[in-house]
């Protein structure tokens, strides 16, 4: 693997994106919207080739932060040992200004399911997600970030709120939180509370970065909304008040914008950084 | 109690009953809600085949190509989080497929897609420089071994694979011939197929398996153009190592 | 000549028409082929449509399947020798595998 030495130490409070490969020349002429990237760690996994080296080019332009999407914290079985060596690979390699992961599952009995699936919050799983955290906390040698799940379902057996159940991860394993303000409005709607009253009650200080993203709408069984959490169109009006809500409260992060699917020229995202931009401003006056 | 082994069989099993426990928030059974899951799971799986195998859809059209998708990632999802390596057993997996008997060449053709995949994501290697091979005398020439780049792979085939590829992605001619061996080569970041004839490849094999250059041409037969494979192999970067 | 210092000369020849070709691998990083390099991304969207895709008994279950007609395939009709079971064989032979008439 090809040597990287990382400048940034941390993300700075300023609009970040998801990188796509589509847009490397494009960023690398017109930087100027983001202060910040953000890469799913999986794929820069590779051995070599293009991927390492476009990331070798824009870490030294750009803090970068690594986002994991295959660890399954959640899961029922142990960490995948050779997947947390690959994350520690690539983190000894890169030296990111942050590491984030998910409040999920993705993997049993050895089958990867590509989705991020969700978890009951009871004391079982929170003990587990603990364990897993301290395990990759202590293999990387740094701290991580959190991130709260888009959810479309709710267990009957779960005893603890989302955000309790966060805020107690955070005081058992002091990892940081990525506050998915998308996700928020998402599960908010699909599970008929308050995004606001959510993010009342969910620990801002332990937040070390914010998310937004566009989501589809659908509808349940009963006509009730039921949104998806698509990202492939523009962060909605309602979602762009909770971030200012959010800021308000928190003072400013580093917002990330992402768009996974049916990705657009750079000038559509770069337009999506801006208005994120604008809610930092806001938020510092 | 719903434990992950529930949430997980119902996800690829478009039968299966949707697990206890699970509710829209209101105390109502989640129904269709589930249904988001298993959606994702099943259409993230099967975008991700229809990406890494596009000769197969524009040989056989995205209709058919969902079916096989469908079959083969509910009784092959990922072994593995890295997605950039899913799939690699769907080449053996469609040459099992009866519907598929009269399209004998697909198995072949979705090789080349998965060793596109596998040589782009390689480690980097530097070609040698020709002078270097210029420079040796007849006897060293002849008795030097060849390191090749991780990002060079062979794919063999009785079938014509190499022009079906090229017929179906790239506008090529229609394919028409024999058999042909494809050799994908990354010179810097993208990988190529590049059809070499059967001597050619036996050639490459015997290079790859550390036969000394003098011996591995000598097998070779009188329609072995060896200006053409060295011509290749020099200027995609390929020979790494000249070991003598 | 012998078959030894044709194939010496030969290497030498190829050699130096290539000689000012590689000296320049440059790294070029600017995508060439999305096609390979946006297969197998991981990321962590939902699945794009709706919901009911995933929960459809449409599926591929032996011959309840059946090929539609559809893509290049259509179009491609090899020789039965196209497999290569002939390529060992004479002009002669071949010949016999022609369409008579």
């Amino acid at each position: 693997m090809p040597d990287a030495s990382h400048a940034f130490p941390a993300l700075p409070s300023r609009p970040g994106v998801g990188y796509k490969p589509q847009h490397f020349t494009d960023i690398l002429n017109d930087p100027s919207p983001v202060g910040w990237l953000e890469i799913h760690a999986e794929n820069y996994m590779g051995d070599g080739g293009r991927p390492l080296a476009q990331l070798r080019a824009l870490a030294e332009r750009f803090p970068i932060s690594v986002h994991g999407v295959g660890l399954s914290i959640g899961g029922e079985a142990r960490l995948d040992p050779d997947h947390l060596a690959r994350l520690k690979h690539l983190c000894d390699w890169l030296n990111p200004a942050s590491f984030s992961e998910h409040l999920a599952w993705s993997t049993h009995d050895s089958h990867f399911l590509n989705d991020l699936l969700p978890l009951p919050y009871t004391d079982d799983t929170l003990t587990r997600v603990a364990d897993h955290i301290d395990e990759v906390q202590s293999v990387l040698g740094r701290r991580m970030l959190l991130e709260n799940p888009s959810s479309y379902l709710a267990f009957t057996e779960s005893i603890w709120s989302e955000t309790d159940f966060l805020a107690e991860i955070v005081r058992r394993t002091g990892c940081g939180l990525l506050l998915d303000v998308n996700n928020v409005f998402v599960s908010a709607t699909n599970l008929d509370y308050s995004p606001q009253g959510y993010i009342d009650t969910y620990p801002l200080d332990a937040v070390g970065e914010i998310h937004l993203g566009g989501h589809d709408e659908d509808e349940d069984d009963h006509g009730a909304p039921l949104l998806i959490d698509s990202h492939g169109r523009e962060v909605v009006d309602p979602v762009w008040a909770l971030l200012d809500f959010t800021l308000d409260k928190s003072g400013p992060r580093p917002v990330l914008v992402e768009w996974d699917t049916d990705v657009p020229d750079w000038p559509v995202l770069a337009d999506e950084a801006r208005r994120a931009e604008a809610a930092l401003t806001r938020a510092l006056a | 109690m719903t434990d992950q082994s529930a949430f997980h069989a119902g996800l690829l099993s478009p039968t299966a009953p949707i697990p206890a426990g699970l509710t829209d928030g209101q105390n109502r059974p989640a129904g269709r809600r589930y249904g988001v899951y298993r959606n994702n799971v099943t259409v993230s799986l099967r975008e991700a085949l229809a990406e890494g195998f596009p000769s197969i859809v524009g040989l056989i059209g995205r209709e058919n190509f969902d079916h096989l998708a469908r079959a083969f990632l509910r009784q092959s999802p990922p072994g593995s989080p890295l997605m950039m390596h899913y799939g690699a057993e769907f080449p053996d997996f469609l040459a099992t497929v009866e519907q598929l008997a009269p399209l004998p060449y697909l198995a072949d053709v979705a090789r080349i897609d998965v060793a596109m995949r596998q040589s782009y994501h390689a480690a980097d290697s530097a070609g040698i420089d020709p002078a270097d091979l210029q420079a040796l005398d007849e006897n060293t020439l002849l008795n030097s071994r060849f390191g090749f780049a991780p990002s060079m792979i062979l794919v063999r085939s009785k079938w014509p694979i190499g022009s079906i590829w090229h017929y179906t992605l790239r506008q090529g001619p229609k394919p028409t011939g024999n058999g042909e061996d494809v050799l994908i080569l990354r010179s810097e970041y993208d990988p190529e197929p590049v059809i070499l004839g059967a001597a050619a490849a036996d050639v490459v094999i015997a290079l790859q398996s550390q036969t000394p250059f003098g011996s591995a041409i000598e097998t070779a037969d009188d329609r072995f153009d060896l200006a053409m494979l060295l011509n290749v192999l020099l200027s995609r970067n390929a020979i790494t190592a000249l070991n003598y | 000549m012998s078959k030894a210092i044709k194939t010496v000369a030969l290497v030498g020849a190829v050699a130096a028409s290539l000689a000012a070709h590689t000296t320049t691998a440059s790294a070029q990083a600017k995508e060439k082929c999305f096609g390979v390099s946006l297969a197998g991304q991981n990321d962590c969207a939902a699945g794009p449509g709706t919901t009911c895709a995933g929960t459809s008994t449409v599926d591929y279950q032996g011959n309840a399947w059946t090929l539609v007609d559809a893509g290049t395939c259509t179009e491609i009709e090899l020789p039965a020798m196209a497999d290569g079971s002939e390529r060992m064989g004479s002009l002669e032979e071949l010949e016999r595998d022609l369409p008579q008439g």
